[in-house]
């Protein structure tokens, strides 16, 4: 066993875990946070990214004890003050998703995307957030949430109305 | 997985003496090919050393107009330091090519070079693989050999192919590694960093057991290099390993090959300097045609092979279409 | 005979569990951290066939942390439910690589993982077949999986293509693939006092219930309150069951099963390999004269299935001679089973490949083709359609992809070194809709609560459920709250077969005309009334079915041989679309499963290990972002009264259909190069000798 400090979503938590456990079953079955989700435990879907030190990670390729001392933030951490992060809202403006299961992992890697380049291209998003499979949307609307949110987050960008909506209407 | 211990030291001489006194003890640092390997059983550690806090995070300017790279450096730190942009175009790219962005964020420039191959056969513990067992055959020589070797085999081998783009691109700028190992520190040129199979495909690289990279050092830009790219030919868009891949250098002067580089990853058990066909091609006229007889030069050594789920014979005209189009498009052509 | 009106149907009401998916909160089958909750990780059969003489647990027993090995020896007799697949640890046979034949039971998942490895299985091993040979002894099959016959036929289509002053000849294949809905099958199951209580993977919540009800013979519950994707995967399949024998041995206790990725590629079933002989007979302006359309398709040994690809070419195109047949060869593979487009999706391939290389050998457009075999009535059973818009579709498609402007002769464009051409192909997807559900409407503190077991996959079942249920009231979405996901509401018949909608809309809308008949426009707090899924008085007079026209823009590395899809279109007749957001979004990811289909999904077995060797995402590609450029999905105004009362027909399926056909159209009349087996990857022009 080693003892790990970690601080996820703002809470501390201190544990005892396996070297072999990796973070994504620590989020899960330790802390309860089954907003991160697994879906190929090979590292190759993104479903299960969640930050680690403010830089996306795919949570099923990381132990545990390496996150000790570390920031996690998940798709659950991510709203302030009762309101969605411009990212979620994005995607739930844009229609970008249909079953959810890619989602947590899609909205927290293009939130690191955007830390890097804020104003991506349509080609740029693509490649940004290759790493996440989406099996329902054809990512589509993926891509046109991630450029709205771009546009929200903007300094000055007034955060009221969706600036799109995928097929017209709400 | 089965239970190991972990230990995160704080220097490197440390983590290096820790895997000199077990043999059974690996080096952890992004671990997102390592883990993946723990969870298929490829791989049964007796302990995870982590050397996280062990190499440097620091991209150093070297005196003679180079760069030393720290091996904890984050493969996307690399990509987005400005000077290997602007000096080494083929080093960004590569990276670029290779992973995504969340594995990008956690591999490091050392454990990059030492990932090890996509071989489906190497992952899969319920079939043979030489690779995993030298007392195995290959399963991939009558297998799906779509992406492996055609260069550098060895009869009735292992024709895994190396899967890291960054080496092919360190291969084609003549990158060296910098080795801290139970016995001191020592340099590699990185174009002998990798093996070919021979007769123990165990055994990736050089490197012997406890050897930890600490830097890799990229010499001056020449001309040529500054001009550099790196080609990724895959089965998708992009995320996906290569079929095929080119890191190619060239400086043309009235027309002719000044300088030119061709590393090739995808076609053998290390990234492949193409010798044959850079002394080809030196003083050449910068056609087409020479550059499409440079590359059959060079490929006149290889094996593809032919299986009954699919080989890789394709890679031949797939080599050439590469560098060819790779070539023409640094000599200012359409790529 | 009209549709009903509509004022919500129609919009773009935005999807009710949004909020719910962006924040991580809601739930799937595998979110039940409860106290207590054990870990399954099955043992699986490592040859394709063979008898298990014995299974050594005692080291697994022993780890720490274990708290139940399962084996065959101590399984109790299930009850039949005529599904080979559900008799999980009845016996000692291993019908195919990767059957569960032990499981083990821990407090953690690395534990019940480390501990199966443990698990010593000794088998004999028997001969076994896994690799898909077209040419090996096949059978005829008793049935389709769809229910069809095997083999149709009008005519004499040998004779007629004897004569047929044009005739194209050729075989088109697609390879073994496997859904791999984002969410892996999970089950969490309790045993308590004889019911089995079951969070599940599913896409359908009655149908895993009766299932579970006849293995086990007790009282079952199932909940699906999200479903991560399904494509036709997520019925019941194995695992389920041994998940839930393992929850019989610790009553009272939580038991979760969450499949690994490499765990889809054996257990969950998958579409299998078919080759399709083509023959096309024609007069010299372009009417065919004849069709054959001639399948050998893999199938499992224990569990037949088989696809019907030969299907939709019993209705696309008139033809006076015709004939269909289908041959199944049997492997020692799992069962394979629906995928989206079963049948539809890879008989598209090889209809409209070979309609396009007819369209070819006549020098005429492979749009007037088309136009020109356009049937009057179906073709084999003379049924008049219920609306039937494939003309329409290829008109308005074509004139909005810009068909018009590309020289159809192939190899004309090159564009910054890369050879661009354009493509089309269609499909169809019959509009069912599936008897057996029942919706009840109670009016409670102001609202009208709707509940019916219906599953939303991702599809937007509680959305378009909500909508339907207010325009039948009459009222806003906003006074509706719709219940679904689970045996403790009335029952829902699957969310397959694209018949969802279809048949939960038109029981809810029953219900609704029940609850207004009852009760009229002020009901009081309480007022309720139910009704079951009425049947559609015309079914037997119509032929129903959706129709598509897809096109495709490809481009082909002229060095490379690399290819790429800069523009897909596929135009819709759909009847009425419910809600423009989510139908688009819909039909787009069907028409990427296309794109993905004609690209990147082969599922490699290697008949030496009897499994799929390119078993995760590194090794089977889906479409990945980049892969995707533009993909625009349009509809037809169409009003079909005679199939539902919505006016809707089904759209989770036809977006993939006529796809990879019009991809591999496109990429003939880009380079030249006929490809004919799928996936279309570089080595096929490399090695063509034309780049």
């Amino acid at each position: 066993m080693a003892r790990i400090r970690t601080t996820v979503d703002g809470l501390v938590y201190e544990d005892d875990v396996e070297p072999r456990m990796l973070l994504v079953q620590y989020l899960r079955e330790r802390l309860g946070k089954t907003g991160t989700v697994i879906g190929c435990d090979t590292s190759n879907c993104g479903a299960c990214t969640v930050h680690l030190d403010g830089l996306s990670v795919k949570s099923c390729s990381v132990l545990a004890v390496q996150a000790n001392g570390s920031e996690v933030l998940t798709v659950e951490g991510l709203e302030r003050d009762g309101q969605l992060h411009p990212v979620q809202q994005a995607f739930h403006d844009n229609h970008a998703l249909q079953c959810g299961y890619c989602t947590p992992g899609m909205i927290m890697q293009s939130i690191d995307l955007l830390g890097d380049n804020p104003d991506p291209t349509e080609q740029e998003v693509r490649e940004g957030i290759e790493g996440n499979l989406c099996r329902c949307t054809g990512y589509q609307n993926i891509v046109r949430a991630v450029q709205d949110a771009a546009q929200k987050m903007k300094p000055g960008a007034t955060a009221s109305q969706p600036a799109s909506v995928a097929g017209g209407g709400a | 997985m089965k239970p190991f211990t972990y230990a995160r030291p704080s220097e490197a001489s440390e983590a290096v003496a820790a895997l000199a006194a077990d043999p059974d003890a690996r080096f952890l640092a992004g671990g997102t090919n390592l883990l993946d390997h723990l969870k298929l059983g490829v791989v049964e550690p007796s302990q995870l050393v982590d050397v996280n806090r062990v190499t440097s995070t620091a991209i150093e300017d070297l005196p003679d107009g180079g760069l030393r790279i720290g091996a904890g450096v984050p493969n996307s730190d690399l990509a987005a330091d400005p000077r290997v942009r602007e000096r080494y175009p083929a080093v960004a790219a590569a990276i670029l090519a290779g992973a995504s962005g969340q594995l990008r964020n956690m591999a490091s420039t050392g454990g990059n070079l030492l990932q090890r191959t996509r071989c489906v056969y190497f992952a899969d513990p319920t079939t043979p693989c030489t690779k995993r067992d030298l007392s195995q055959g290959c399963s991939a020589r009558e297998g799906w050999a779509r992406y492996h070797a055609i260069l550098g085999t060895a009869a009735d081998g292992c024709i895994a192919t190396h899967p890291s783009d960054l080496a092919v691109a360190l291969v084609a700028v003549d990158a060296q590694v910098q080795v801290l190992g139970p016995d001191g520190a020592r340099t590699i040129p990185i174009g002998e960093l990798h093996r070919l199979p021979g007769d123990d495909p165990t055994r990736d690289t050089v490197l012997a057991h406890g050897d930890l990279i600490t830097a890799v050092d990229l010499p001056a830009p020449t001309p040529a290099v500054r001009n550099s790219t790196y080609r990724k030919v895959r089965d998708r868009a992009s995320y996906a390993f290569a079929l095929v891949s080119a890191a190619v250098a060239l400086e043309v002067r009235d027309g002719t090959v000044a300088d030119v580089r061709i590393a090739l990853g995808g076609v053998a058990h290390k990234p492949w300097r193409a010798t044959v066909a850079e002394a080809a091609l030196r003083g050449r006229p910068a056609t087409d045609d020479e550059f499409r007889a440079a590359i059959a030069a060079e490929l006149d050594a290889a094996e593809p092979v032919r299986s009954p789920l699919g080989g890789n014979t394709f890679k031949l005209p797939l080599v050439t279409g590469t560098v060819v189009s790779t070539l023409r498009g640094l000599a200012g052509g359409t790529a | 005979m009209t549709t009903m009106d509509a004022r919500s149907m129609g919009t773009s009401v935005r999807r009710i569990e949004g909020p719910d998916k962006v924040t991580g909160t809601a739930t799937y089958a595998g979110d039940s951290v409860a106290d207590g909750t054990l870990v399954l990780h099955p043992v699986q059969a490592g040859v394709a066939r063979g008898e298990i003489t014995a299974i050594d647990t005692a080291a697994a027993q022993a780890l720490p942390g274990v708290v139940a090995v399962l084996t065959h020896r101590d399984a109790p007799t299930l009850g039949d439910t005529g599904d080979p697949e559900h008799r999980v640890l009845q016996g000692t046979t291993i019908h195919h690589r990767g059957q569960y034949v032990a499981a083990v039971l821990a407090e953690h998942a690395e534990v019940a993982a480390e501990a199966a490895r443990l698990v010593v299985v000794t088998v004999d091993e028997n001969p076994s077949t896994t690799g898909f040979d077209p040419d090996a002894q096949a059978y005829t099959p008793s049935a389709l999986a769809n229910g069809q016959p095997p083999d149709s036929g009008v005519g004499d289509p040998d004779a007629a293509l004897a004569a047929a002053p044009v005739v194209v000849r050729a075989s088109y294949a697609t390879p073994m693939e496997h859904h791999n809905p984002m969410e892996p099958h999970t089950t969490t199951a309790t045993w308590v006092d004889g019911r089995i209580e079951v969070f599940e993977a599913t896409q359908g919540v009655e149908s895993s219930r009766q299932t579970l009800a006849t293995l086990f013979d007790a009282e079952v519950v199932v909940h699906a309150s999200h479903v991560g994707g399904g494509f036709g995967s997520k019925g019941l399949h194995a695992g389920t069951v041994l998940a839930v024998l393992a929850a019989r041995t610790v009553p009272g206790r939580p038991v979760r099963f969450a499949l690994g990725r490499r765990q889809m590629f054996e257990t969950v079933g998958y579409r299998p390999a078919t080759v399709q002989h083509m023959a096309l007979g024609a007069s010299r302006d372009g009417r065919l004269e004849v069709v054959t359309h001639d399948v050998v398709g893999a199938t499992a040994r224990y569990k037949e299935f088989v696809e019907p690809a030969g299907g939709s070419t019993r209705s696309m195109y008139a033809a006076p001679h015709r004939r269909t047949s289908h041959r199944a060869v049997p492997l020692d593979l799992d069962g394979p089973t629906y995928m989206r487009g079963p049948g539809e999706a890879p008989g598209s391939f090889g209809l409209e490949c070979a309609m396009d290389e007819l369209a070819v050998a006549l020098d005429l457009d492979p749009i007037d083709l088309r136009v020109r075999n356009e049937p009057e009535v179906h073709p084999e059973n003379g049924l008049p359609f219920s609306s039937r818009g494939l003309v329409e579709c290829l008109h308005a498609g074509a004139e909005r992809f810009g068909w018009s402007s590309w020289d159809r002769t192939p190899r004309r464009r090159l564009v910054d070194g890369w050879w661009h051409g354009v493509g089309v192909g269609c499909g169809t997807f019959p509009t069912l809709r599936f008897p057996g559900s029942a919706a009840e409407i109670t009016f409670t503190g102001g609202r009208y609560v709707v509940a019916i077991g219906a599953a939303d996959i991702g599809q937007g079942a509680r959305t378009v459920l909500t909508q339907i249920a207010a325009d039948a009231l009459g009222v806003d979405v906003g006074s509706i709250t719709v219940e679904i996901g689970s045996t403790q509401v009335p029952v829902g018949s699957i969310a397959g077969g694209s018949a969802g909608t279809a048949s939960w809309g038109s029981t809810v809308v029953e219900a609704a005309d029940r609850f207004r008949d009852k009760y009229g426009e002020n009901p009081d707090d309480g007022d309720h009334a139910d009704a079951a899924t009425p049947d559609n008085p015309w079914a037997g007079e119509y032929a129903m079915a959706a129709y598509c026209a897809q096109f495709a823009e490809v481009a082909v590395h002229a060095d490379t041989g690399e290819i790429r899809v800069p523009r897909l279109l596929g135009m819709f007749g759909v009847g009425r679309i419910l809600n423009p957001t989510l139908g688009r979004s819909q039909l787009q990811g069907g028409m990427v499963w296309g794109l993905s289909m004609a690209l990147h999904e082969e599922s490699v077995v290697d008949p030496r290990f009897g499994e799929v060797i390119n078993h995760d995402f590194a090794g089977y590609h889906v479409a990945s972002n980049a892969d995707v450029r533009v993909v625009e999905a349009e509809w037809i105004d169409e009003d079909d009264p005679y199939i539902n009362p919505m006016g809707a027909k089904g759209i989770g399926e036809i977006g993939i259909v006529g796809v990879s056909a019009a991809i591999a159209n496109a990429a003939y009349h880009a380079t030249g190069v006929r490809v004919r087996s799928l996936p279309i990857t570089c080595d096929d022009f490399l090695t063509s000798g034309l780049l």
